[in-house]
């Protein structure tokens, strides 16, 4: 049995924790508005490149001189994932999420027989990775300097990606990561980078013919890797709105289970004064009987 | 027959201009041109410059490092890497398209060279507009 020292100490204690969950509760809210509003500015731009491409693509797809990022390398040897996670702890099952799906499918590349290499994004997946898989990790990117994730980010690691795709480093190129869907929702989401995927059926509302300078092969070589830079700089936003969401929600329950771990303590620390209190009754009025 | 068209310049971070105008200006890869209302479905490829939108009197100018145009009868829609007004360009901005433009020269395997050369040009066409 604790002493009443002790379990005004652990209230105390655990009061303060809630403090700290709740404030971080409301940090993470203000950044989620704003990661959010970053995310809804780049759609635009994304959407529109998204269709140009696929016109572009359908026209090009077929002909033998169709770019690599495209067609392909004509192998499905080595594949590389591109692991997109957060630089901070503390979000529930976010970074957890990601890593058990790249695990996933990782495993299943490796019982077919393919190779697989791994560049992590953000600090926390890294560690995950790191305890099985430390021999397929070719690279880190480290964001733990930025504040805000910009196109010149993505872009960086999309020059990186490129120059080992054009090095024949790998086939192909898929990127894991969270998707926002809403506060308490992120979706673990893997999407193939390399070669060019496109949705059929995005251009089938808007295959006006356009005329294009300089031609189309040219235009496509000049927007694919574009194409790529924005596809990671999206999943990045998404990550950094779903990181926030799920850090929202997380600390929510935090502050939630403290305070119903105050209300406990609280009970057990009046029922043992009150007892305290009638065991000094009883031995006072046993000490005036005995007079 | 229309005679404004709608004008979006987009970057990937932002949405800098959404309006009516009366003509675009855009730095096409083979050369400047002007869109007017009603332009056949056109697609090109920027090199960095100025781009300059014209509703009624007023001009506003807008500096792109390089994306792509896509021109349709109904509108302009305008993809840059990059966009600022062209009043904040910044000597430090030129300095690093030009740093950039250098690098990607020295790198530039021989078929790639005239382009990269170009880009290096329009970067220091761009120097002069600040």
């Amino acid at each position: 049995m604790p002493s009443l020292k002790d379990l005004k100490l652990r209230i105390e204690s655990v009061k303060s924790t809630r403090k700290i969950t709740k404030a971080m509760q409301m940090v993470a809210a203000a950044k989620l508005r704003r990661a959010q509003e970053a995310a809804e500015n780049a759609r635009p731009y994304a959407d529109q490149m998204q269709v140009v491409l696929t016109n572009l693509a359908q026209g090009v797809a077929n002909s033998p001189s169709a770019p690599k990022l495209l067609s392909g390398t004509g192998k499905d040897e080595t594949h590389l994932l591109v692991v997109a996670t957060s630089e901070r702890g503390l979000c529930g099952g976010f970074n957890s999420s990601i890593v058990r799906l790249a695990r996933a499918h990782m495993s299943r590349l490796l019982a077919d027989g393919k190779k697989v290499k791994i560049l992590t994004v953000g600090k926390k997946g890294r560690e995950q990775l790191r305890r099985d898989s430390s021999n397929l990790l070719i690279g880190h990117v480290d964001m733990s300097e930025v504040k805000r994730v910009g196109y010149a980010n993505a872009s960086a690691i999309t020059k990186d990606i490129l120059r080992q795709y054009a090095a024949g480093e790998f086939d192909v190129c898929t990127i894991f990561y969270n998707r926002f869907e809403n506060v308490v929702t992120q979706v673990p989401t893997q999407k193939q980078l390399i070669p060019a995927t496109f949705e059929a059926g995005d251009a089938g509302a808007d295959s006006t013919h356009y005329e294009y300078e300089p031609d189309e092969g040219a235009i496509l070589a000049d927007l694919l890797p574009r194409g790529v830079a924005i596809q990671i700089f999206t999943a990045l936003l998404e990550n950094g709105a779903s990181e926030q969401g799920a850090r929202m929600s997380a600390m929510d329950n935090a502050t939630r289970n403290a305070g119903e771990m105050i209300d406990r303590l609280t009970i057990q620390y009046n029922r043992s004064r009150q007892a305290a209190i009638t065991t000094e009754l009883i031995e006072i009025i046993a000490g005036a009987e005995a007079l | 027959m229309a005679d404004t068209m709608q004008f979006d310049l987009v970057s990937p971070e932002r949405k800098l201009a959404s309006l009516q105008v009366d003509q675009v200006q855009i730095p096409g890869m083979e050369g400047d041109l002007t869109a007017l209302p009603n332009h056949a479905p056109f697609l090109t490829t920027l090199r960095p410059g100025i781009v300059s939108a014209k509703s009624g009197s007023e001009v506003t100018e807008y500096v792109v490092t390089g994306g792509f145009a896509e021109i349709t009868p109904a509108g302009v829609s305008v993809l840059a890497e990059e966009a600022v007004l062209r009043g904040d360009l910044s000597t430090e901005m030129v300095d690093r398209l030009a740093g950039e433009a250098d690098t990607a020269l020295a790198a530039a395997a021989e078929e790639t060279r005239m382009a990269a050369s170009q880009r290096v040009r329009d970067v220091a066409e761009l120097r002069k507009s600040i």
